[in-house]
């Protein structure tokens, strides 16, 4: 009997564990993940260098930021309620966090991608020349957005292509050296990588859409309201290290070295990668461009292609079925179903010197 | 009376049987409810009719642009690549076996290669495996092979030496050659334990062969449920998980009634 009741109480401890999600009291302890990537590096350095403390420290509270392997594993657990915010795409964030119905904030636009995403060709050729070849991607990634953006582009579609091939980002550059692949669509730093080989033809990048993937923290949009100083706090640091690493002071160079070299490259590397990232160093630019009117046609391409490819889900009627809404209390989408905020109020206390 | 010696009446054994799994379930649903309650449109665990109306639609309705009723199209996929590999691996540990128990050159030379080579961890040379046989089907084949094929070499090797000595003797003093050795008295006694060390086998053939589609593919249970996983839709991921787990048990299931069929004398080890 007694074993019994044991039992039930663990599955019933373990049913409750898994259930439980992010909750929006109140709260002074609070995670975000990260995963590497060129533009969202900063992060991992506010953790080790210590500015995120000092922020936190500042609004008396705990900020930890926890570097994940798996970017899409880390979005996908930042929506199961295990992180108050992550580092992730405009196009990922509509399709994963907001497409399942948890209510997300941008709270700090960090860069878009102006030239860091590529489709690479084997050998001479032009965007036309991929119809009837096949494409080796990862699917349903920005890289499939860009493909799609950069055939559309040469009136050709998807279905022109000799097939998709899902391919894993970490034997990206494996695959390249194989002779069945004749095309990949990536991005930094694997896009170096393949462009050192010989043969390898960049045909379309994201510097031919600028604007369009975004890189971004998001936060979940109660706990932010909860706890506006988790705000204030993420806000500030970011921006005093934005500082720091867009000088050529020592500090900027030993930040961006650190930046580099937990990023697998050195300080050369990593600077051409910033070369082809537009970062927005400094607050005011970030508001601006987050205000931008064309940020909301950008939004409206994105859901239609998520819609084509299934990815808002089954319950999605239609591509307008979530709704983002603009820092000037604009809305595309259903007006009923807002669950990605683009919201520039704490990048403008940056601005204002407010934080 | 020692615990050991009571066993359960028929009725008991049933429940006992289904206590797990019914645990199991309301765990689940526990859960998946209180996640519900929070957020509607939560879709890390959906509720067992969402699962229920997901599988509806994904094993009857065809896909919106090519109308191709995609699990079936998964389905036949991995199993092709899924009985390509334990087969050719089934087939060289038998072979490898025979010779490396027979025949004492043949053990000096191999066993202690096949020995070391099954402690290197497939996954971890993928891209040499890539860079040899390619992305397409082959490398996942292959990928299969070089997982299960050294236990199975060395199990089966292994079965061989196990085999009394006074058999071999009598069949030499009979005026057996080495290969009517092989052929009839090593190749029947180990057949029953081939079989029983494929059903083994077959949990480490399905993990190469999701990590293979994982990785590279366009086509596949391991694919779908890695594409999907993009956009969280557990809902289709558990769906593909309860079938896999279904075919997986079912081939397993086969393999013992084979093997009870066709060796009744092995006994009930098997």
């Amino acid at each position: 009997m007694t074993k019994t009741k044991t039992l039930l109480l663990t599955s019933a401890a373990l049913a409750l564990s898994l259930g439980s999600a992010a909750s929006a009291q109140e709260k002074t302890e609070f995670k975000v993940a990260w995963s590497i990537y060129v533009g969202w590096m900063p992060w991992g350095y506010l953790e080790t260098s210590g500015i995120m403390d000092k922020w936190a420290d500042k609004y008396g509270i705990d900020v930890e930021i926890v570097q994940i392997n798996d970017y899409v594993e880390s979005i996908n657990q930042y929506t199961a309620g295990a992180f108050d915010g992550v580092s992730a795409t405009n196009m990922d964030t509509l399709s994963i966090p907001a497409g399942s119905g948890v209510d997300t904030t941008a709270l700090i636009v960090g860069d878009y991608s102006d030239g860091n995403d590529a489709i690479i060709l084997k050998g001479e050729g032009g965007l036309e020349d991929l119809a009837g070849k096949p494409v080796n991607l990862v699917e349903l990634s920005v890289s499939h957005y860009l493909l799609a953006r950069g055939l559309d582009s040469v009136g050709l579609s998807e279905a022109d292509l000799g097939g998709v091939i899902n391919t894993s980002d970490a034997d990206m550059i494996a695959a390249w050296a194989t002779d069945d692949v004749q095309a990949v669509v990536t991005w930094n730093p694997l896009v170096s990588a393949i462009l050192e080989q010989p043969g390898a033809n960049r045909l379309f990048d994201s510097a031919d859409i600028p604007g369009e993937i975004i890189d971004l923290m998001v936060v979940n949009t109660e706990t932010l309201a909860a706890n506006p100083d988790f705000g204030r706090a993420l806000v500030g640091a970011w921006y005093e290290l934005m500082e720091i690493m867009s000088s050529d002071t020592e500090e900027g160079i030993a930040a961006r070295t650190a930046m580099a070299e937990a990023s697998g490259t050195d300080l050369a590397g990593y600077d051409a990668q910033l070369a082809s990232t537009e970062m927005f160093y400094a607050p005011t630019d970030a508001v601006t461009f987050a205000s931008r009117p064309e940020l909301p046609q950008t939004m409206v391409n994105v859901a239609e292609f998520l819609f084509d490819k299934g990815i808002l889900g089954e319950g999605a009627p239609s591509a307008d079925f979530v709704g983002v809404e603009y820092p000037d209390g604009s809305i595309t989408g259903s007006a009923a179903n807002v669950t990605f905020r683009f919201d520039t109020t704490y990048m403008q206390m940056a601005a204002d010197g407010a934080l | 009376m020692r615990l050991i010696n009571r066993t359960p009446g028929p009725a008991l054994r049933v429940f006992l049987t289904l206590l797990p799994f019914a645990l199991a379930l309301v765990v689940y649903m526990i859960a998946s409810e209180a996640r519900l309650a929070a957020n509607p449109q939560d879709r890390l665990l959906p509720s067992p009719a969402t699962i229920g109306d997901t599988a509806v639609r994904l094993f009857t309705t065809g896909d919106r642009r090519t109308g191709r009723i995609l699990l079936w199209h998964d389905t036949g996929a991995s199993l092709l690549r899924l009985a390509l590999g334990v087969g050719i691996a089934a087939l060289a540990g038998l072979l490898s076996g025979l010779a490396i128990g027979l025949l004492p050159h043949v053990r000096a030379a191999f066993s202690p290669f096949v020995a070391v080579l099954s402690m290197i961890p497939p996954l971890a040379v993928l891209p040499i495996l890539f860079i040899t046989f390619g992305l397409g089907e082959l490398s996942k084949v292959v990928l299969i092979v070089v997982g299960i094929t050294p236990f199975l070499i060395r199990d089966m090797g292994q079965r061989v030496i196990d085999i009394p000595r006074e058999m071999i003797v009598k069949a030499q003093t009979l005026g057996a050659s080495s290969l009517v050795i092989a052929l009839r008295v090593a190749l029947p006694q180990i057949m029953p334990r081939l079989i029983q060390s494929v059903r083994l086998s077959l949990g480490p053939a399905w993990l190469f062969l999701i990590a293979a589609e994982a990785i590279a593919s366009d086509l596949g249970l391991g694919y779908r449920i890695f594409l999907v996983r993009r956009y969280l839709a557990m809902d289709v991921i558990l769906t593909y998980v309860i079938w896999i787990t279904f075919l997986a048990f079912v081939m397993d299931w086969g393999l013992r009634s084979l093997s009870r069929r066709l060796y009744p004398w092995a006994g009930g080890g098997l």
